[in-house]
Order: C-alpha cells, then sequence, then structure tokens
C-alpha cells in the first residue's frame, strides 16, 4: 500500500477537474461554498482583495481556522502557504489537509526559492504565468498548477494572459525537433525531461486550472474554454453582494461552458460583483503575479 | 458501441480515452437528451456532492434512474460509485441515483494523506489490477443480489448488481482498460 506517491497526488487533482474551488476564510462561507456545489475550498486568512487593500504581511490561517473548515465540509480542504515557507507547509500537513497551495498571494517567505515539494505527502498546487515557470514548478513536485492571474482583482485579463500564454509554449514545443528541445528547455528554464514530455503528449503532465481575478460565471467559462481544467474563485465570491447565488452560478458555468443558453440563464440576477481594479493601475511593486521565480 | 460518459465534472477525459482505446464512440453526457441512444454509461470520479447537486439542478437524476433501471450498462467509480448508491453513512443526505443497493461510506478511508496505490485481486479478472484509492469510499453495506468483487481489509471496494459496476478505486488513472473491458462485455451480454 504506497501513500503520498506521485499518481495519488496527481490523482486527487485529476478528480477535481471541470470544478470551482473557493476561497474561504471560515467554517460558514466554507459550508456556503459546499452547498454550492464547489470542488473544494481553500483555507486562508484573508481573501486576496483583502490582503491588498489592507497590507502587511499575508500568512497562512490559524490552524484553529483551518481545523474548524476541515470538520465543516466533507468535499477537499485547501490551504495557502508562503512561497519558499517549508515550515508553513509542514504545519498545514501535520494538520491534514489535502492539498497545499504554495501561493504568490501570501507574502513569499524566500525570494529565491520555492519549497521542495517531492518531501511531502501531501499535494501541492502553484501559480504560473507561462510554460516555463509551470515547469518549475511540476519540476519541485508540484501536482496541479493554476495561472496566477491578478488575484483581488476582480479582472480576468490577466489569467486570460497567462493561460494563453502556457498552451502557445506547449504548442512552440511540438512543432519543434528533437534537436532544439534542449535550447528550448534552456530557454523555458525549465527540466528537460519535462519539456521533451511536453513536447511528446502537447499538454502538462499535472492538472492546469485557471486562477486570478475570476469574478462571474461568464469569466469562469471564458477559462473553461481556453482549454483549462476547472477554475478557482477567491475574492470573487464573498466579495459580491450575493455570496450563495453567484457561487452556485459560477459552478454551472463551468460544466456548462461551451452552452450560451444556459450561461445567459446563470448570468442573471446576482447582484453586484465585486468591484474590479484596472492592472494597469495597480503600481508594480503591488502585482502579486511578480512573485516567485 | 456508443458510451456515454457523465460529464458534469470529475476526471471525464481519463475515462473517455480508455473506452476509445477500446473501441467505443464516446458521448459526454450532461442534459438529459445526451442520454437517447448511448449502449452505457459511465460515471467518473469527482467530487459526489458536486455531481449529485448539478444532476439535480439540471434534470438529470430521473432520467439517468430510469434509464440504468431498463438495464443501461453503468460503472462508476469512486464518485461515480456513490451516486449510484442508494445511501450513504453520513446524515445529511445527498443527492443518489439508488441503482445500487448498497450504503457506501465516503472518504472512507481517510483524507488525502490516506490515499493510496495497491495491487488488487479482482474477481472475474486473472491478473491483480493496480489500484488507485483518492479519499475514497468502500461499501459499508451490501444488499441482496450484489456481488462483491473485490475487497480492503475485508471492505467492498468493487460491486456488481446486475447492470450496475462499481469501484471505489480509479483504473482510468493507470491505463488499465480490463475493468472497462467488463463494462463493454455487458453490452453484449444485454
Amino acid at each position: 500500500m504506497d501513500k503520498g506517491t506521485d499518481r495519488v497526488k496527481r490523482g486527487l487533482a485529476d478528480m477535481l477537474k471541470g470544478g470551482v474551488i473557493m476561497d474561504v476564510t471560515n467554517a460558514e462561507q466554507a459550508k456556503i461554498a459546499e452547498e454550492a456545489g464547489a470542488v473544494s475550498v481553500m483555507a486562508l486568512e484573508r481573501v486576496p482583495a483583502d490582503i491588498r487593500r489592507e497590507g502587511g504581511v499575508a500568512r497562512m490561517a490559524d490552524p484553529t481556522r483551518v481545523e474548524e473548515i476541515m470538520a465543516t465540509v466533507s468535499i477537499p480542504v485547501m490551504a495557502k502557504v508562503r512561497i519558499g515557507h517549508h515550515v508553513e507547509a509542514q504545519i498545514m500537513q501535520a494538520l491534514g489537509v489535502d492539498f497545499i497551495d504554495e501561493s504568490e498571494v501570501l507574502t513569499p517567505a524566500d525570494e529565491a526559492h520555492h519549497i521542495d515539494k517531492w518531501q511531502f505527502t501531501v499535494p501541492f498546487v502553484c501559480g504560473c504565468r507561462d510554460l516555463g515557470e509551470a515547469l518549475r514548478r511540476i519540476g519541485e513536485g508540484a501536482a496541479m498548477i493554476r495561472t496566477k492571474g491578478e488575484a483581488g482583482t476582480g479582472n480576468v485579463v490577466e489569467a486570460v494572459r497567462h493561460m494563453r500564454t502556457v498552451t502557445e509554449g506547449i504548442r512552440r514545443l511540438q512543432y519543434l525537433d528533437s534537436e532544439q528541445l534542449m535550447s528550448a528547455a534552456r530557454d523555458l528554464g525549465a527540466p528537460f525531461d519535462l519539456v521533451q514530455e511536453v513536447a511528446e503528449t502537447g499538454r502538462l503532465p499535472v492538472v492546469n486550472f485557471a486562477a486570478g481575478g475570476l469574478a462571474t460565471p461568464a469569466d469562469a467559462a471564458l477559462m473553461m474554454r481556453l482549454g483549462c481544467d476547472g477554475v478557482f474563485v477567491g475574492s470573487g465570491i464573498f466579495k459580491s453582494s450575493d455570496p450563495a447565488a453567484r457561487a452556485r452560478a459560477i459552478v454551472e458555468a463551468t460544466t456548462y461552458f461551451d452552452d450560451p443558453q444556459i450561461l445567459a440563464k446563470v448570468s442573471r440576477g446576482l447582484g453586484e460583483a465585486m468591484a474590479g481594479l484596472e492592472i494597469d493601475r495597480l503600481a508594480e511593486e503591488d502585482r502579486l503575479q511578480q512573485r516567485g521565480w | 458501441m456508443r458510451v456515454g460518459v457523465l460529464a458534469l465534472q470529475g476526471d471525464v477525459r481519463e475515462h473517455a480515452e480508455i473506452l476509445e482505446g477500446l473501441g467505443a464512440d464516446v458521448v459526454l453526457v450532461r442534459l438529459p437528451e445526451d442520454l437517447t441512444d448511448i449502449d452505457a454509461l459511465v460515471l467518473p470520479g469527482g467530487e459526489s456532492t458536486t455531481i449529485g447537486k448539478l444532476a439535480d439542478r439540471y434534470g438529470m437524476v430521473e432520467p439517468l434512474r430510469a434509464a440504468i433501471r431498463r438495464g443501461l450498462p453503468a460503472f462508476g467509480t469512486c464518485a461515480g460509485m456513490i451516486f449510484l448508491s442508494g445511501s450513504t453513512t453520513e446524515a445529511d443526505p445527498q443527492v443518489q441515483l439508488g441503482v445500487l443497493d448498497v450504503v457506501v461510506q465516503r472518504n472512507a478511508f481517510g483524507r488525502q494523506a490516506e490515499s493510496f496505490e495497491a495491487d488488487l485481486a479482482v474477481e472475474g479478472i486473472a491478473e491483480p489490477v493496480h489500484a488507485v484509492f483518492i479519499r475514497a469510499p468502500w461499501v459499508e453495506k451490501v444488499g441482496q443480489g450484489v456481488d462483491v468483487l473485490a475487497e480492503v481489509d475485508g471492505h467492498p471496494v468493487m460491486v456488481r448488481e446486475g447492470n450496475v459496476l462499481a469501484s471505489s478505486f480509479h483504473p482510468e488513472l493507470t491505463g488499465d482498460d480490463r475493468i472497462h473491458a467488463l463494462l463493454l462485455a455487458m453490452v453484449e451480454e444485454a
């Protein structure tokens, strides 16, 4: 009986496909997310929009809070830890969370290194902006990838950019001859064996979700049409005027992403979406996507 | 042969690839009209609460139940097994089809830390199956007329009742097509 294997880690990510993972800060929100049909909830101290507004160092959530959420819902529970903070990750693994997000939304603990995720039995998800970054994280042991987007903005433009960039990177590898792959690996800054694998299969070796700025059912469907396997919604749900209705609509839009009639129906009467931010107005240092290396 | 894969949520692609490898035409099933003209149905792994809620909201429960009761061969893995069954051991009821007479305990082996892979003897299959269990359920109570095809530590993890086959593990994750071949053989029998 082998536990914590690569297959078992990537397998849980496979089971989340076609689903919505929702940021929650307490048990009550977790229950709303589960009722709406979320496949998993992400436990964190503050949603990205609040981290952005309040500033200060954003860290892993209080273990008590995480345990309350785990006790409240029957779906898998994820938790965020700071980039490079392997002790926060050990704490979350000790609590028994089902997945860890080594996330740029929290304040990085290490400005040069990510966690060696092979050392853990719990699976990890990490953010990326392009194929090289995705493959570096997978090379470090990530069992799932998501776009970084620009969290806490309610603006999907960066998630779209990152998804398209990853897809384009994969297509480019598929055109190359085998003798061109080593220099491609050098240019991408990615492990050669993973570059070879992607060139051969035409897809990432792990599940790839969209994240960072999704706020509406149409945003979720857009990301699914761009070829991602599922979506994360952070501030978009609990910073809107009617979280339960919006959460449910986003779940339905993720399943029926290619049915405009259903999308029109679920997009109605959801109240106010979260207030959005224009990326161009964000100072360079306020862009969370720049974190991670 | 046309095989539907319930595509509300979960590891739909892995099932579709195995079925296509066995020569079946795959139909993704999201709405009741997708159920017409299929010879068998696969209910994938995923999150059973999500699949149940979507099936309920989009009018899929009765058509699925009716088709399987009429004899449509069906195979569910993990969440698919939970969705096919009659009830769970939990106090909160969830949407289920009730076409497989078993009581299922969700996440019975534990959370993700307890997820595992192991070789498993399966009745009717000559060599062991390498089985992947992800936050897997087991069968707590088996009704009359249900055959247990595989067990882990005395807990049934694969069962068959007439035209309904279910496993709490994921043959679709290893590329082993022998259990899907059993489903296709059930179509021939029917």
